[in-house]
Formats: structure tokens, sequence, C-alpha cells
């Protein structure tokens, strides 16, 4: 292995390593809010990929129907939950923002679609599609279980990963896409050349990274959210609606993993089902984070990243096993430094 | 309501059988072969059942575990010539080494990291079947040979069918077995009592442990089967789609009893059979939507019927009857002398939580026999004294000797087995558990069925006397009449009493009480008083931390009074009353 080789496998490896990353902190927010082990984030991956391909070939993405759907559906339960505890005069505003905003948003993508927009409208209507999806489905299936222990939660992430897989094949079929660059120069750095592909991704991901972490250290939105993962009947005590604040992490969980298959789509072709072994990448991130800290969960993302490129290199047909008995010696070095813990019920 | 019941309860048993003998006789081949994969899958499925529905642990693995089955049988079969017989062995020795690891490393911690861990090593091990070229790659190994037995050959799903159901039968036998006994009773417990159980000798992590290899080794006869079953073996159906089905199949079908696992297998096998050939001529399209459908009807289930199918169907047999309680010997009696100068010594104790001194250099001593009280305002440190005792929290620095042995920095376990044994302020009883089985987890380390034994049913006159030791204790403290009621159906007063026949189960030489009267009643607390003048006047040793002064004064022996953590006073309860220090205290210096 040369020079020139080693940079190469380098900067793939951040650059999916920093792809990583966002997932990784998407599934730290949301875990640390609502406890939820959300194994479905790599479908919104996958999803903002193949919705952006579909503008790009100039027709109506199969995630416009989808929304319809999960937007009625979230309607009729608020509806009902209106009902029963006969809170009608609420229901006005739950309609509009629970059914009314997703399907104003389905309607204007599908009549742009077809008028061959730019490719920074396709990228902003891709987010305003797949986002939406995240706080719908959060109000559809986890809200309802949201003082369940965090196994039955789990065990809900991954039925909701099958149906969004099975939806993935139904609405944007067996077909693999790829989506273009955001920018297509380069740059000789020596003898190594470095795409503004990869460095746009990058620096996007610090940036997100940072923010996120100004959000939840030094704001009081971010403060609320976090006294709700601690304790969500005390939070409720303080004027802090768990359910809005399930709800706002599922909008920002949602925008990092859309924002994540838009970044990704140049980099690898993305199937149907490819969401869910990028987004386990995340997840290994993640846990080398103890699902708690954002920073060591976005270094072992890039951790990831790098180890997947060598190993790609010298073992290709055993880089899926390398990346995740990567979380046994991981997991082994938690549960050394780990404290006894009482079990949860 | 029992007269209307029992028909159905036997239709339900005959039908069962007549299914289970029905298909291989009569039904065509298909119909065979899909009761041969449901028993397959019950097999596996029966082992979360006791690792999530009963233990509390989650697994999307179990489907690697299967996949080791099949492949070690299939590799030795076709590389080497093998006897399948002699693979099973190898393959479970396997499995139970891989298991052994991964339960050490995960196991430990909180719940969510197995399922995890199990996500990731579910995948890898998915990738390795189709990557090595020795296992056949993404193609698999054709020509696997069919079993033998003795002169039998077991060539088609016939005879497979019984094969299989023979396992899945006995399996269900022996984890039911597993579940009605000593090392059952403390699985039961690890499920969000953890401290508890520990504070009755059980040691939770190994338990946890055994528990995961247990599920592993079904999982891994199952696909032992499975390959000698299909003759060939591909990594497709050892990937994690598959585990997770595993764990759908016990989730839907009720994963709080054994039988759960057969109808979560059958129900989940069937509509998928159905579903498969059913949505893509509704839907005009082919796919998997079944997934779709699956996953929509799981989270339906989650939200609404946590339980399960089997909970609903058990409503249409007959209960169960109370097994009787048989006399038995008495289970052997700890030698109960005090060993030493005092029977227990606190010499100099001292916790520290970061900057917070919580017991600070505490002194006190208990003596055979007598009944000591250890009071003190809100936060005066009681119950951290409490916790150093039973070893629920380690020392910081000091001492505490138990009969000339310091147990300053053992584990609860370790504590319970010396002859402390313990109740708590919050009661701690297995709710769905009968007064009988709780109260029976109390002696624990007085018996000594492991594993094996209780599956194979030879521990029977070990629990006979396990059991009667426990009657014994409820009829020592007044409760016979609930001793096959549900523990978490007995009001507060009466679940506190529980609790302390629980510890007289353990024959303890000192019996720890952490707020026995909080939220009791006034004639609740004159009958708990009773009962503890009862237990000293037959020679029982008790500390008591406790909030209210009344309760203590007309029980206890002597004081310690705790104040910010130091010892503020001792001495009998009269002078304590008229402690200038004590009154101040509580009562801020007015008197």
């Amino acid at each position: 292995m040369d020079l020139a080789i080693f940079a190469l496998l380098v900067q793939d490896g951040v650059t999916n390593g920093a792809v990583y990353a966002l997932l990784a902190l998407a599934l730290v927010l949301v875990f640390a809010v609502t406890r939820v082990i959300w194994i479905p984030s790599g479908e919104f991956v996958s999803y903002g990929t193949l919705t952006l391909a579909g503008f790009q070939l100039g027709k109506p993405p199969g995630t416009i129907g989808l929304l319809v759907g999960v937007a009625v559906v979230a309607g009729l339960m608020e509806t009902y939950a209106c009902a029963r505890r006969r809170e009608l005069a609420r229901l006005p505003r739950q309609l509009a923002l629970w059914t009314i905003v997703p399907l104003a948003i389905a309607a204007a993508s599908w009549l742009i679609a077809s008028r061959a927009p730019p490719f920074w409208l396709q990228v902003l209507l891709t987010l305003a599609l797949v986002t939406p999806l995240g706080p719908l489905l959060y109000r559809i299936a986890y809200q309802p279980i949201a003082e369940a222990s965090v196994l039955v939660l789990l065990i809900v992430s991954v039925a909701l990963h099958f149906v969004m897989t099975g939806l993935g094949l139904w609405f944007f079929g067996a077909e693999g896409s790829r989506t273009p660059a955001f920018a297509t120069a380069s740059w000789q750095v020596g003898k190594v050349i470095v795409s503004a592909q990869s460095v746009l991704v990058v620096v996007t991901s610090i940036a997100l990274i940072g923010a996120l972490y100004f959000l939840f250290g030094r704001t009081l939105y971010g403060k609320a959210l976090r006294a709700t993962a601690l304790n969500r009947v005390g939070a409720r005590l303080v004027g802090i609606s768990p359910n809005l604040a399930g709800a706002l992490t599922f909008v920002l969980g949602a925008l990092l993993c859309a924002f994540s298959g838009v970044l990704i789509g140049p980099i690898t072709t993305i199937y149907y089902d490819s969401g869910f072994l990028v987004s386990l990448k995340g997840f290994v991130g993640a846990i080398i984070g103890g699902l708690v800290s954002y920073p060591i969960a976005a270094a072992g993302a890039v951790l990831v990243g790098l180890l997947e490129a060598f190993s790609s290199f010298w073992a290709s047909g055993f880089k899926e096993v390398i990346v995740f008995t990567l979380i046994i010696p991981v997991l082994l070095w938690r549960s050394l430094t780990a404290h006894h813990q009482e079990e949860e019920e | 309501m029992s007269g209307r019941r029992l028909p159905f309860g036997l239709i339900g048993y005959i039908a069962f059988i007549v299914v289970l003998i029905g298909v291989p006789v009569l039904m065509p081949p298909f119909w065979v072969t899909l009761g041969n994969y449901v028993g397959l899958y019950s097999i596996v499925a029966l082992g979360l059942v006791l690792l999530t529905g009963v233990a509390g642990q989650t697994s999307f693995g179990q489907a690697a575990f299967v996949g080791i089955g099949a492949y070690v049988t299939a590799m030795l079969c076709l590389s080497y010539g093998w006897s399948p017989w002699v693979n099973l062995v190898i393959a479970l020795a396997l499995t139970a080494v891989i298991a052994l690891a991964i339960g050490f490393i995960t196991l430990r911690m909180r719940g969510h990291y197995l399922p995890l861990a199990t996500i990731a090593w579910g995948i890898s091990l998915y990738f390795l079947f189709g990557n090595l070229d020795f296992l056949g790659g993404h193609t698999g190994l054709t020509g696997i040979p069919a079993l033998r037995f003795f002169h039998v050959e077991l060539r088609n799903e016939r005879y497979m069918y019984v094969l299989i159901w023979a396992v899945a039968l006995l399996a269900l036998w022996s984890t039911s077995n597993l579940l009605d006994s000593r090392p059952g009773r403390a699985i039961r417990a690890l499920r969000g009592h953890l401290d508890m159980a520990e504070a009755f000798g059980v040691n939770a992590a190994r338990l946890k442990i055994v528990v995961f290899i247990y599920a592993a080794l079904l999982a891994c006869i199952s696909g032992w089967m499975y390959a000698h079953l299909q003759r060939f073996v591909n990594p497709t159906p050892f990937g994690l789609g598959q585990g997770i089905e595993y764990l759908f199949m016990a989730v839907v079908g009720g994963a709080g009893s054994v039988w759960g696992a057969v109808v979560g297998a059958t129900v989940i096998t069937l509509s998928k059979e159905v579903l498969q050939n059913i949505l893509p001529t509704l839907l005009g399209k082919s796919g998997n939507f079944e997934i779709v459908v699956f996953g929509v009807l799981m989270v339906l289930l989650l939200q609404h019927a946590r339980e399960g199918v089997w909970p609903w169907l058990a409503r249409w047999l007959p209960a169960a009857a109370d097994a009787p309680i048989e006399p038995a010997p008495a289970l052997a009696a700890r030698d109960h002398a005090q060993r030493a100068p005092h029977l227990l010594e606190v010499k100099g104790a001292r916790k520290q939580f970061g900057g917070l001194v919580a017991v600070d250099n505490l002194d006190f001593t208990i003596d055979t026999g007598e009944i000591l009280g250890l009071i003190g305002p809100n936060g005066a440190g009681k119950t951290t004294m409490f916790n150093l005792i039973s070893g629920a929290l380690p020392l910081t620095a000091g001492a505490i000797v138990f009969r000339g042995e310091s147990i300053g920095s053992r584990t609860p376990y370790e504590i319970a087995a010396l002859g402390i044994a313990r109740t708590f302020q919050h009661v701690k009883l297995v709710p769905q558990m009968s007064v009988l089985d709780n109260v029976a987890l109390g002696a624990y380390l007085r018996s000594h069925a492991g594993l094996v034994r209780a599956s194979l049913r030879i521990d029977r006159a070990d629990e006979r006397r396990v059991r009667a030791e426990a009657a014994r204790a409820i009829e020592r403290v007044g409760l016979s009449a609930h001793v096959h009621d549900a523990a978490g159906s007995l009001p507060l007063g009466k679940q506190r009493i529980v609790e302390i026949a629980r510890a007289l189960a353990a024959d303890p030489v000192l019996l720890l009480l952490d707020e026995p009267a909080a939220g009791l009643r006034y004639l609740e607390k004159q009958e708990l008083a009773k009962r503890l003048r009862d237990l000293r006047a037959a020679g029982m040793t008790i500390l008591l931390v406790e909030h209210d002064m009344e309760f203590v004064m007309g029980l206890t022996d002597r004081l310690v009074v705790m104040h910010f953590g130091e010892k503020l006073a001792e001495g009998a309860p009269v002078e304590i009353q008229r402690h200038p220090a004590v009154l101040e205290a509580y009562l801020g210096g007015v008197a």
C-alpha cells in the first residue's frame, strides 16, 4: 500500500464516518429523550436518497404517497384521542399540525416534482418530505406506549423497521439509486486528490454536531428535552410536555437521517433496504459513546468508517463481519468500566 | 364456573393432541413440512420465553445460534463424514462457549446492551457464514445426509416430524419443570427484582448467563435438526431477519408461558404462509408485504395486548390445581451460635457519595436475641447504614464484622450465605408468583437443586422440603390462609409480612427489617409488633430501621439514634425518649 492509496482510504473512511456520525447523533438524541432505540433510522436514510433520486428523474417520489397515508392515520388517532378526552376544541389545531401541514407538503412536492426544479429545491423538498415521517411515526407507533420499558420500545422499533423496509420496496421499487454530487471539484494536495464532495460532507457533519452540542448544552429547549429523558413525570410537573418533546426529537432525528441520506447518495448506491446496515454502523458509533455522549459517539462513528474503508481494501468479503465484531470489544470495555446498575422494569 | 370451564380445557388438550398426531398421519407432505417448521421454531421461541418473557433479557440473535447448530453438523458431515450425533455434541459445546462469552460481556450491563449486541452478532455471523469458502459461501452446502436412529433412516418429513416434536415436547416439559423449581424461582425474580434475588443468595449475573446459554442451546438443537431435515444449508435462514422473527413468535404467543412459544410459532408460521399467498394477488404486485403486515400487527399487539395470545387462550383452560404441600423432613438448620463477642459489630463505618458523607464514623453492636432499632430524622443515613450491612453498598472506610467475619466488602449474596436476611422498604415480591413460591425463594441457599436436576424433575425430594419449610415460615407469621394466593393480590400490610416470612425461610441468624411499618395502618402495626416480639421470644435477633417512634419505643430493647450520618445517642427506649440531644434533633430544640 502506498501513500496515495492510504490517503484515499482515509478520505473514504472519514467521509463515510462523517455520515455515520450524523446517524450516531440522531440515535443518541432519540434515545436520550425518548428511550427509543431507533432501529428504523436507517430507513429514513434510504428514503432520503431515494426521494432525491425520484426528483432527479422528474417524477413524484413514492414518499409523497407514504406521507399522505401516515398523516391521515395520525389525524384519525388525534381525532379519536381528542374525542375520547372530550377536548374537541383542541382538534383543529392538532389536525392542522398532524395532517394538514404534511398534506400541504405532499401536495407542493407533487406539483413541483414534474417541473424540473433546481437541485437545491429538490434537496429541500426531500428533507421536507422525509422529516415529517419522523414525528408522525412517533405519534402513531411510540407515543401510545411511551411509558413502556426500553425493551418493548425496541421491539416496536424493529417492527417499524420491517414495515418501513416493506413499504420502501413498494414505493421505491427494487432498483438502487445514486444521486449526483453536490460539488464536483477536487484538489491535488501533494500526491493526494481531495474531492470537494468529501470536504463538504465532513464540514456539514461537523457543523451539525456543533449545533446539536450547543442546543443541548446551552439552550432552554435542549435542556427541557434532556430533562424529559431523565424523568418524564418530573418534566411534566415542571411544564414540559413529554409528547411534544418526543415529537420534536423525532423531527430533529428524522432531519439528521434524511440529510445523511442526501449526503451518502453520491457516495454509494442505495437500495430500499440499504438503510439498515448504514444505521447499524451509526449504532456501533453510538454504542461506543454509551448512547449518551455526543462527541464520543461521533468519534466512534468515524472510527467505524475508517475500519470499514481499510477492511474493504484488505478483506472486502469480511468488511461487515469486522465492523460488527468491533462492538464486542467495545461492549467488553464498557462492561468492565460500568458500575453495577439496577435493572429497570 | 369451573364446571363450565373444564370441558373447554379438555377440548383444548384433545385438539392439541389430535392435531399433533393427525398431521403426520393424515395430511399431505406440505402440511407435515409446515408442522416440522412450527416444531423447530417452537423450540427456539421456547428459549426466548425463558430468556425474554421470564428473565427479562432480549436477544435478536437466536437465529445465529440456530445457524451454528446447522452449519457445524453440515460441515462435519460433508468434510469429515462424522456422525450427526457426534456433531450435535460438538455444536452444543461450541454454542455454549460462544453464548458464555457474549453473555459474560453483555449481561452485566443494563437491559438494552444485550439486544444491541445480539443484533451486531447476528449480522456478523450471517456475513461470516456467507464469506467462508469451507462453509460454501452464499450458495451454502448441499448433500447433508439424513439422520439415522439405530437402523431407521429419518429420510422424509414424516420421520423427522416424530423426532422434531419429540424434542419440542421434551423441551417444553423440561422448561416448565425448570420454571417450577428452585432455580426457576430465582429466574422469575431476575426481572425487575435483581437486588431482592441477590439478597437471598442468587448470583444474578451468573444466573442470567446460564439462562442465555440454555436458550442458545435450544436454538442450536433446532438448527441441527433443520440441517438434517432440509439436507442443505445456506446463510439466509440464520440472518438477523429470522432472529427478529423468533422474538416476534415469543411475544405474539405470550412470552410469559412456555405454551406461548408453541402458539406464537404456529400463528406466525401459518399467517406468513397465508399472507405470502394472499397479499400479492390482493395488491397486484409482488414484494415482501407480509413483513409490513407483521410489523403493523406487532406494533398493535404491543400497544394493546402486550401479554400475547396465550393468556387469552389460557382463560378457557382449567386453572391448574394448587400443588399440595406435603410433609417433608426439615431443611438443615444453621448453627445459630454468636461465635464472637458480639453478633454484629459496626466499627467506624463510613460511607461517602462524592462529597456527601451519608454515614460518618458510626459504631454500634448487636447481641443475640435482642431487637435493636436504628432511628433518626429524615436523611440521617439510616437506610445507607442498612445497605452497608446487607451489602447493597460497599463501605468507604471502617469495618462491619458479623460473627467474627468481616463483611464490609462482600456481595449481597455472600452476606446472605453467612446468615443475614433482609426485607425491603418498598416491598419486593414477585407479584405473579404465589406467596408460597415467594417465601420459598428465601430458602434458596438452603437447598441445592441445580438447573439440570430441576429440568429433569429429579429435584422433587428437595423441592418438597423447601415447600414444607416455606409453609412453616408462612405459618409462623400467620398467613397460612394465603399460601396459594398471588403475592401481588395481597394488601400492603400482608405483603410486608410475606417479606418477613421470606426472610425467615432463609433461617437467618440476623434479621434486617427496613422500615417494616411504613405505610401500615394502626392495627397492622400492632399485629406486626406482636409478630416481631414472638420472633424475639423464639431467639431471633432483629435490627430494624424505622421512622415511626411509637412503633419502635414499644418494641425494641435498645435504640441507636442517627443524625446527619453520625451517632447521636444510644440506649434503652426510655432513656432515648428523655435524651436532650435527641429531642433537639427531632423537635428542633423546642422542648
